[in-house]
């Protein structure tokens, strides 16, 4: 299997961006479907199923009305801010799917193309960078609005964005010090060599990842910047057309990216489980599959099919986290956004910085008493991280749901005892003052 | 390629860094300043310092950007900044002391023409080997954390005292 030659790179290079841009302006169009079909779903209702075979051309429909529709211009808006604002959300959240590796490498006539728009080596770290980015489109539409509701939506979506991606990069570093690189293939290589995905090794983590995950892509229970109930719209309130129409794409662009991100960094990203023979990572120029009892690199068998089926299983993954989403848009009521403060900086942030220390102090010990990366390493870890995780949900759940029957016998006597104006004497000790009712 | 993209973005950057001093609005020098910084990251990725340039974006035009939005916004800068600017005298001592440090900066690069250091190190190779060896971070790391360890813990104390002095000046205030 011989390298690329630099024109066919270049061609393998450009099609592959086309593909890839093409693919997500396909799926966020579909998603937008998905999503009303999902509620639809869930209010038990039909949803839009209409226009062509299931609705599948509501996005188009969709569209073309926002193409045809008036676009307004606020009198008092900052014209030039206010256009800027829309580009600067959506720019960063279609760009960052470039260093996500979709699919085991394809074997061509002219060399092997690896299935990645750009393999960067800061890898992880563009994606962190490019969405800190992103926040600047919702505060600059949310300014430039000139409108109290808008500003206040402005306002508070970069104080949430910037306070859990304090939590997302922490959640990040514990992938990081277990994948020993920044790169998103090595991070796949590395799942596929411990045979485990990483979030069993790495549960807390995980957990940390998909709350602040959704936090940062302004997801319902987080979306306090639009909260229709309290701000009319939002920092879109004053848009209109396709001004507005990008919002909503850059939100699921920014969803897609964000499922393909938790795909790749915890569930093993195109890696099929239970199968060692679509493993296959560039290592010292050539592709090998892993190492065998010597040490020495086994070379990797690729194929077309291979391809296909890798990009099958990261297509279900991401759907996966996808549909986790808006399970959950549709599930739970918005926060308060003093609770959400208090989520990121008093609970998230601390977790995060202890379970750093945890795993890179289990790491450590494993690699002191040498133990080789593998299975057995990652057991050992998923059992530590198990234990922090057990931990972490009973702290934060403070006996409501996991404690669940001795809370509601808890919380009787606390009624009880208010409505008697009295001290509560429960069995679980003085709690709830009569007075304060 | 490199050398037209690289006088491309330091064109970019120049500019912007004027724009942003010569602007009256302050939120449109911000984005002046973002397209300074950004444009430098990818100078600093065309001499192969790909960490440098992730965390050129991530700390300065993420975290430092979005406080700045913070103090123009909350302070209401934004729209009526023209009486918070200063004229006269303040002109003519802030170009004085520009004009000094620029001096300064064109006699020293004068008495000693410096040898352009990272193009030498780019077509060395070195830095190459390095990121395929370690990857880019850990091409960092090492220097960072044991060679230097001892400066490094000391700026990272330097900063928690900065913070902690910014904590008791803002909550003096409440």
């Amino acid at each position: 299997m011989q390298e690329l030659s630099q024109t066919a790179f270049l061609v393998a290079a450009t099609l592959k961006v086309l593909a890839v841009f093409a693919g997500v302006m396909g799926v966020v169009a579909l998603l937008t479907l998905l999503e009303r079909r999902i509620a639809a779903f869930i209010q038990d209702r039909l949803g839009p199923n209409r226009v062509g075979p299931f609705g599948i051309l509501q996005p188009v429909a969709d569209g073309l009305k926002n193409f045809l529709k008036e676009e307004t211009m606020p009198a008092t808006a900052a014209q030039p801010y206010f256009l800027l604002g829309p580009l600067l959300s959506l720019v960063p959240a279609l760009v960052t799917f470039a260093v996500i590796p979709f699919a085991s490498p394809l074997p061509t006539p002219w060399g092997v193309v690896d299935m990645i728009v750009a393999d960067v080596p800061i890898g992880i770290l563009y994606i962190l960078a490019l969405s800190s980015l992103a926040v600047y489109g919702v505060v600059m539409g949310g300014w430039a609005s000139n409108n109290k509701y808008s500003f206040l939506g402005g306002l508070r979506a970069s104080a949430q964005m910037v306070s859990y991606e304090v939590a997302l990069g922490l959640s990040v570093v514990v992938v990081l010090i277990v994948a020993g690189n920044v790169t998103l293939t090595e991070m796949v290589w590395r799942q596929q060599q411990m045979g485990l995905w990483f979030a069993f090794p790495l549960s807390l983590a995980f957990i940390l990842f998909v709350i602040s995950a959704f936090a940062e892509t302004n997801r319902l229970p987080f979306d306090m910047p639009e909260a229709e109930s309290e701000l009319v719209g939002g920092f879109h309130t004053e848009y209109s057309g396709m001004k507005y129409a990008m919002y909503p794409m850059a939100e699921y662009a920014h969803m897609l990216t964000s499922s393909a991100l938790m795909a790749t960094l915890f569930f093993g990203g195109w890696d099929i489980p239970f199968w060692r023979g679509d493993d296959a990572f560039r290592h010292e120029g050539i592709w090998i599959q892993g190492f065998d009892g010597e040490g020495s690199p086994v070379p990797a068998v690729l194929a077309w099919w291979k391809t296909i089926l890798t990009f099958g299983s990261f297509a279900v993954k991401t759907s996966f986290f996808i549909l986790l989403y808006m399970w959950v848009r549709w599930t739970v009521p918005r926060f308060r956004y003093d609770q959400i403060m208090q989520l990121g900086w008093k609970v998230l942030l601390p977790t995060a910085l202890a379970y750093v220390m945890v795993v890179a102090v289990t790491v450590l010990s494993l690699d002191t008493v040498g133990v080789p990366y593998g299975f057995v390493w990652g057991a050992i870890l998923t059992m530590v991280s198990a234990l922090c995780t057990a931990v972490f949900l009973w702290v934060v759940d403070r006996g409501r749901i996991l404690s669940g029957a001795a809370y509601g016998l808890r919380e009787r006597y606390r009624i009880q005892a208010r409505t008697l104006g009295r001290e509560a004497v429960t069995p679980f000790g003085v709690g709830g003052s009569g007075t304060t009712a | 390629m490199a050398q037209i993209l690289f006088y491309a973005m330091a064109v970019v950057a120049l500019g912007s860094a004027v724009a942003m001093v010569t602007r009256k609005s302050p939120v449109a020098s911000l984005l002046y300043m973002v397209t300074t910084l950004a444009s430098l990251a990818v100078i600093f990725v065309l001499f192969e310092a790909h960490f440098l340039a992730a965390i050129q974006v991530i700390v300065y035009a993420g975290a430092i950007m979005v406080l700045f939005l913070f103090v123009i916004m909350l302070l209401n800068l934004g729209h009526d900044y023209r009486k918070d600017l200063k004229g006269g005298l303040a002109a003519v001592l802030s170009l004085g002391v520009s004009g000094a440090l620029a001096g300064l900066l064109v006699s020293h690069f004068r008495a000693s023409a410096p040898e352009p250091f990272a193009g030498r190190i780019r077509d060395s190779g070195i830095l190459e080997s390095l990121i395929a060896e370690k990857g880019a971070v850990g091409a960092m790391a090492r220097p960072l954390y044991v060679d230097y360890v001892v400066a490094f813990e000391v700026t990272g104390i330097l900063l928690l005292v900065a913070v902690v002095g910014a904590l008791a000046l803002a909550k003096r205030r409440v």
